[in-house]
């Protein structure tokens, strides 16, 4: 078993302050109105510690952390 | 964002049939508004034992009928283990918040059958263990006041276990999305809110709710009744059961029919019959349009719609004729669809109010280069980034627009428009 961590959005609460994207730029961008567009796949091992902190310095607190766990032989 | 709060459209957008096929179910012909008819015919809410009523609708295979068709067994079986879990009593709320202007299937049920649906939801909350009990319903339609009339009646009886609050929901778009729902009879604006817990596990007051359609509770009270073998004896085997409809032909008054599952298009909307059709709505304003050419073919079935992107849904079907423009005809929905929004949601409130400026653009003949191009792409930009489906369900009817009518937008870009008559098809609201 493995837990793997990907990254949601409170669409009520964002308001497009656009922190994440600069603390996680490679699974979040912006989009032309200044909301973030999140690629779908499961944060980097790398970029956890960086997730944790998207999420917690988010000034409304709209970033959200999933925990997936994932058993190694499934395919979900 | 002020819904009209005016006059009734109770009696004055529908009448109703029964449709060709399987007998009514739901709506029979004469008064079973009448309590004691009503006991007549069906007897009184059979209680069953904790788990019987569940199995019997796995069995039976009924799905919901406020439009997503999730299964009834799963959600509650789902309420009833969380009940568990959490110590808290469940609360279990009737939808008939009909909120989409298209659809007039669920007051019409509740003006012509309110003890199925009492029944159903008496029912459902003794089978997830509830203490309490709703039945909301849009305000303006002069529902509640008949409803609590009749949930009386019922008291004096001695029918119900549980005393049923009723409720009026403001009349929008959202109103009847589950979570608006549960934050509205929490003391709250009726807004969809984050889905994260869900309803299910915290919903009206943070006890479990199970939330379901005022048409599935009626389904339910018979199933209860007659079993699932005779819930399955119209429909198919993957499909069964019948559904209501709200039926939308252009120069006649919308119709409500109940139909089984698997009836043809052609039938429920007499194609063929009569002037011709372009293209049909299927699933209301977060459904999608089928050109009629494939739609002549097809039945009232996910198998069958899916490769459109449709599905029977809540039931809103429409046939638009042959000399109606049909994007005219969507970029009025979609202007009334973005200012429904709740505002909530960055991508919706930015998006939706952007992509029905650029319909209403291509719905007029000479529009300006790349309009479609902006459209396609702000759809992408909104599906999928909300707290409730609005965005997605607006982007399907976009697409499906966009597809059926190419031809009609090829045409609008040389400067011209085919349609002759400009008389609207699909209802909105007053005042959009």
């Amino acid at each position: 078993m493995d837990q793997q961590i990907s990254v949601g959005v409170d669409w009520t609460a964002c308001q497009g302050h656009g922190l994440c994207a600069e603390l996680l730029p490679e699974h979040i961008t912006l989009d032309e109105w200044g909301y973030p567009l999140l690629d779908g796949t499961p944060v980097h091992r790398t970029a956890v510690k960086r997730a944790r902190r998207a999420a917690a310095d988010c000034p409304v607190l709209a970033l959200k952390l999933k925990l997936n766990t994932v058993a190694n032989t499934a395919s979900s | 964002m002020t819904a009209s709060t005016s006059t009734s459209t109770t009696t004055t957008t529908t009448t109703s049939t029964t449709t060709t096929g399987a007998p009514p179910r739901l709506m029979p012909l004469y008064g079973s508004d009448n309590l004691a008819s009503h006991v007549a015919m069906h007897g009184a809410p059979p209680y069953p034992a904790a788990g019987h009523l569940v199995r019997l609708l796995a069995d039976a295979g009924l799905r919901g009928h406020g439009g997503a068709g999730f299964p009834v067994h799963r959600k509650l079986a789902y309420v009833a283990e969380a009940g568990r879990r959490t110590g808290r009593k469940p609360v279990v709320v009737a939808n008939g918040a009909e909120s989409e202007p298209a659809s007039a299937k669920d007051r019409t049920l509740l003006l012509r059958a309110p003890h199925l649906v009492l029944d159903g939801l008496q029912l459902a909350a003794a089978a997830v263990g509830a203490d309490e009990a709703h039945l909301a319903v849009e305000a303006g339609t002069g529902l509640a006041a008949a409803l609590q009339n009749a949930a009386a009646k019922r008291a004096r009886a001695g029918l119900d276990r549980l005393t049923v609050e009723f409720t009026e929901v403001p009349r929008r778009f959202l109103s009847g999305e589950s979570s608006a729902l549960a934050e509205h009879l929490s003391g709250r604006a009726a807004l969809p809110r984050y889905p994260q817990p869900p309803v299910r596990e915290r919903g009206v007051g943070r006890a479990p709710t199970l939330v379901q359609n005022v048409e599935t509770l009626a389904h339910l009270a018979l199933i209860a009744r007659y079993g699932a073998a005779w819930f399955r004896s119209v429909g198919t085997a993957d499909e069964p059961g019948s559904m209501l409809c709200t039926v939308h032909i252009a120069g006649r008054r919308p119709e409500v029919v109940e139909a089984p599952l698997s009836a043809p298009l052609r039938r429920l909307l007499m194609l063929g019959q009569g002037d011709p059709v372009q293209a049909v709505l299927v699933g209301g304003y977060h459904g999608a349009w089928i050109p009629a050419a494939h739609a002549l073919g097809l039945r009232l079935s996910d198998a069958d719609l899916a490769p459109y992107g449709a599905a029977p849904g809540a039931g809103v079907l429409a046939a638009l004729p042959a000399d109606r423009c049909g994007l005219a005809e969507t970029a009025r929905v979609l202007r009334y669809l973005a200012l429904q929004s709740a505002g909530q949601c960055g991508p919706c409130l930015n998006g939706l109010p952007r992509i029905a400026a650029a319909f209403t653009e291509l719905a007029r003949p000479g529009y300006p280069a790349g309009v479609r191009e902006d459209i396609a792409r702000w759809a992408g930009l909104v599906v999928g980034r909300g707290a409730c489906h609005h965005p997605d369900g607006t982007v399907r009817l976009v697409r499906s627009a966009l597809t059926a009518f190419a031809g009609e937008a090829d045409a609008h870009a040389a400067g011209f428009c085919r349609a002759t008559d400009q008389t609207p098809l699909l209802p909105l609201p007053e005042g959009n």
